[in-house]
């Protein structure tokens, strides 16, 4: 699993998409409802289920990370899966407050 | 990371709320997708490699930027300002490409090779199409050319992964309230037009465009709309606050008022502070090369400066803030060791929003440090000063001296109504200090305030008296202009 940074992965068993914004140190797998996640063009394996203990959902727009591997993506698309990384739990990362300079 | 993906998550989230235009009759999220992915395809069926626009703002500016990043082109916004055959030139740089035109300018163009024009009208009318097309090479976002003040201009690559860095980085995604309105009136070539329509659709706030500016059009549209934010240049803001006074109205809606490009006069902004206390003003000090802001003076950076009697910290209001948390900012003397504070040098900048480079020639080092060619300095506590170029610098008998600084001490002045100093060629000490003013004012007069104020070898040495000093339509001092005309003779 290449998880180089723009790169787009999506769920196996939920409809979660995301990005790649920061690659991890290490080698890992980025998961979602406890299965690995698949390349955003690749088919979904059939039959495959969301796991209840990884049910608490992901989020459009917010971005998570893995402070342990320093991996960070971007959530394209929400779904009912959360998030992981190499069997550990992404957190939300809170954006730094910025005023609107645009 | 894909500018088109921004707006897809931004559809996907927002869907039917106005992303662009009027509350009521103006281009909801889910169909400026639509129409960005239509445009998109009808690029993708003409084979070109980039997507050039000559036009003023308005609904085809967003729909060409986003179409031609969902097709994988590059986006170049020309400078429709430019005499004809400079237009044309920039434009035959652009081939392949398809350039979208406004059609009142579609008569200006010349034949170029390799580039076909359309219509902003028949661009619109492209069918609907809500296939994606593939990519090409999805890697170059924007082409920006430099607005060539100091002579032909460069063509500055921002590549997807920058862009959408500044994007990610500083905004929160779908972060703006129902009931904000951001205003863009700097035109669609400035780096500012980009990243306004791409942080206001990430933000979800509506976005107004102004299609030419002017003073009143801008209070006029900023009242009908509601506008809650808004963005200009320093030059706009003074035309803002004299319209405002002349009419004696309000801006009761608007909230945040963010400017940069040039620098801010320091009468304009204390004026701007006290006529509109409710809002936050905002001084954004970025570079096309770094894909916008690369630091902010904030709301109560401003409150905090007009407030003190603290030299040091009222003299903020002069500074553009400090440096985004997200990437590094240094000062490097001309050998390359970093200055200490107080110290003026070369502002330096690194961070993943940081391009740094032009189509042939990248100015970014292979360590990612990006030499701005601005001229700046920190004080103690990080706030950063912007002088100028670099090459704006006068080297006086080896002493080096900041126009800025100089102009800001002449600006002070009770009769001088605006200022540029230069520095001109001089047998003796290699250039000595002028200074060009508009206002009534004695020569000996200023010489005596400056040397008062500052060095005495910083004092002008010649003053130049004219009605007006020459800007471009940015609020860009063309000091070279100035220069070959003085130094010729004046």
């Amino acid at each position: 699993m290449d998880l180089k940074p723009g790169t787009r992965w999506k769920s196996a068993v939920c409809e979660t998409e995301a990005v790649v914004v920061r690659p991890p140190k290490a080698a890992g797998e980025l998961q979602c409802g406890g299965a690995a996640m698949i390349p955003h063009a690749a088919e979904k394996p059939a039959g495959a289920a969301l796991s209840p203990a990884h049910a608490g959902g992901s989020v459009l727009g917010k971005r998570y990370a893995d402070e342990a591997s320093g991996l960070e993506v971007l959530c394209s698309k929400g779904g009912q899966g959360a998030l992981g990384f190499a069997g550990r739990a992404l957190v939300v990362r809170e954006a730094k407050k910025l005023p609107s300079s645009d | 990371m894909h500018t088109g993906l921004l707006l897809e998550m931004a559809a996907d989230g927002l869907a039917g709320q106005t992303a662009i235009g009027g509350a009521e009759d103006g281009l909801s999220y889910a169909a400026l997708l639509s129409r960005a992915r239509a445009a998109a395809a009808r690029i993708s069926a003409s084979g070109v490699q980039n997507v050039a626009f000559i036009g003023e703002n308005g609904p085809a500016f967003p729909i060409a930027l986003f179409a031609a990043g969902l097709s994988g082109r590059a986006f170049a916004p020309l400078n429709y300002r430019l005499p004809d055959a400079d237009l044309n030139r920039v434009l035959a740089r652009t081939a392949p490409s398809l350039a979208i035109v406004d059609d009142a300018m579609m008569a200006r163009l010349g034949a170029a090779a390799g580039v076909t024009a359309i219509s902003r009208s028949a661009f619109l009318d492209s069918g609907a199409a809500e296939q994606t097309p593939e990519p090409i090479d999805p890697d170059i976002a924007i082409l920006l050319f430099t607005s060539g003040t100091t002579g032909e201009p460069k063509a500055a690559i921002l590549r997807h992964r920058h862009v959408a860095a500044y994007v990610i980085s500083t905004v929160e995604f779908m972060s703006a309230g129902a009931e904000e309105c951001a205003l863009v009136s700097v035109p669609p070539y400035h780096i500012a037009g980009v990243s306004a329509v791409l942080t206001s659709v990430y933000a979800g706030r509506r976005l107004v465009q102004l299609p030419a500016f002017s003073p009143e059009g801008w209070i006029e549209t900023a009242r009908r709309e509601r506008v809650t934010h808004a963005m200009v240049v320093p030059t706009m803001l003074g035309r803002i606050l004299e319209a405002l006074e002349r009419d004696g109205g309000a801006l009761p809606d608007l909230r945040a008022l963010s400017y940069g490009g040039g620098r801010m006069p320091a009468p304009v902004i204390e004026r701007a502070l006290k006529r509109l206390p409710h809002v936050d003003f905002v001084n954004a000090y970025g570079l096309t090369e770094t894909s916008s802001t690369i630091s902010v003076l904030t709301a109560e950076d401003h409150r905090a400066a007009l407030a003190s009697a603290d030299p040091a910290v009222r003299r903020r209001l002069g500074s553009v803030g400090r440096p985004l948390p997200t990437l590094e900012l240094e000062i490097r003397t001309p050998d390359g060791a970093p200055a200490a504070p107080n110290t003026p040098g070369e502002i330096w900048v690194r961070g993943e929003q940081v391009s740094g480079e032009y189509v042939g020639r990248k100015a970014v080092r292979e360590d990612g440090w990006f030499p701005t060619n601005d001229c700046g300095w920190l004080d103690e506590a990080g706030y950063l000063y912007v002088d100028g170029r670099l090459d704006d610098v006068i080297v006086r008998g080896g002493e080096n001296i900041s126009p800025g600084e100089v102009e800001d001490v002449l600006r002070q002045h009770p009769d001088v109504r605006d200022v540029a100093v230069i520095g001109l060629p001089d047998n003796e000490w290699g250039e000595r200090v002028a200074a060009v003013v508009v206002g009534d004012a004695d020569a000996d007069a200023l010489r005596a305030w400056t040397r008062a104020r500052l060095r005495s070898t910083k004092a002008p040495e010649d003053i130049f008296f004219r009605d007006a000093l020459p800007y471009n339509d940015t609020g860009k001092l063309l000091r070279r202009a100035l220069k070959q005309e003085l130094a010729g003779g004046g």
